[in-house]
């Protein structure tokens, strides 16, 4: 299935661009997701750090990414 | 009572204090965060803030409603800028009343060191020579 994600702050450049669509297998956990990122995209790893949130939430590996689901990348955060 | 905003207008840090006023309080204590002009010696030009706007404001409401669990809080006012800021901008407004001072400043600095750890906000530094996500790589 294709999951849409958004991406932010470093990791948009990274991405090229804001939202993209990724092929995944069902039951796709958030830790195999981020591999499969890693794998597209190397640059990702070498980050500080990446958390992904779904739907609104930060997500722990183990959590299943639905179809619909709201997938976004979390790059170290800096706000303040 | 809590008051969570993200804007891209310029922070008025009397509104957040206007809203921290309580008549139960003795101390408002306000912290706010200023766009520096260097880092580690480079000249800064800008800054340019983005959020993930909805989770944003619900990752600083959290921090807000734990705040009020840990220290007798009677309101807490967080602003947070995006886009575009100048040197001197600020980038946060936090207000936080409580009875005492003590707690004031405990819940304050407590705030804002948890909304630089959670909070999906991202700040990159425009310099005259080069720009940087801050934060992002070890």
């Amino acid at each position: 299935m294709q999951v849409k994600i958004l991406a932010f702050g470093v990791a948009k450049d990274i991405v090229g661009s804001r939202q993209f669509d990724f092929a995944i297998s069902d039951h796709t956990t958030v830790e195999a997701l981020r591999k499969n990122l890693h794998t597209q995209y190397p640059a990702l790893e070498k980050l500080a750090s990446m958390a992904i949130a779904v739907n609104g939430e930060y997500a722990s590996d183990e959590v299943i990414i639905s179809s619909g689901d709201e997938v976004v990348l979390i790059p170290p955060v800096s706000g303040g | 009572m809590i008051d969570i905003q993200l804007s891209e207008q310029e922070l008025n840090a009397q509104v957040c204090i206007d809203f921290a006023l309580s008549g139960g309080a003795g101390a408002v204590d306000v912290f706010i965060g200023t766009v520096r002009d260097q880092t580690q010696g480079r000249k800064v030009v800008q800054l340019e803030y983005e959020a993930y706007e909805p989770m944003a404001i619900s990752e600083m409401r959290k921090i807000a409603e734990s705040a009020m669990h840990r220290w007798p809080v009677q309101r807490i006012a967080i602003h947070h800028r995006v886009g575009t800021l100048k040197i001197g901008d600020a980038a946060v407004v936090i207000a936080v009343s409580t009875p005492h001072r003590a707690e004031a400043f405990e819940a304050c600095k407590w705030i804002i060191d948890t909304i630089k750890q959670t909070v999906p906000i991202w700040k990159k530094e425009i310099f005259e020579d080069g720009e940087v996500w801050v934060a992002a790589h070890p």
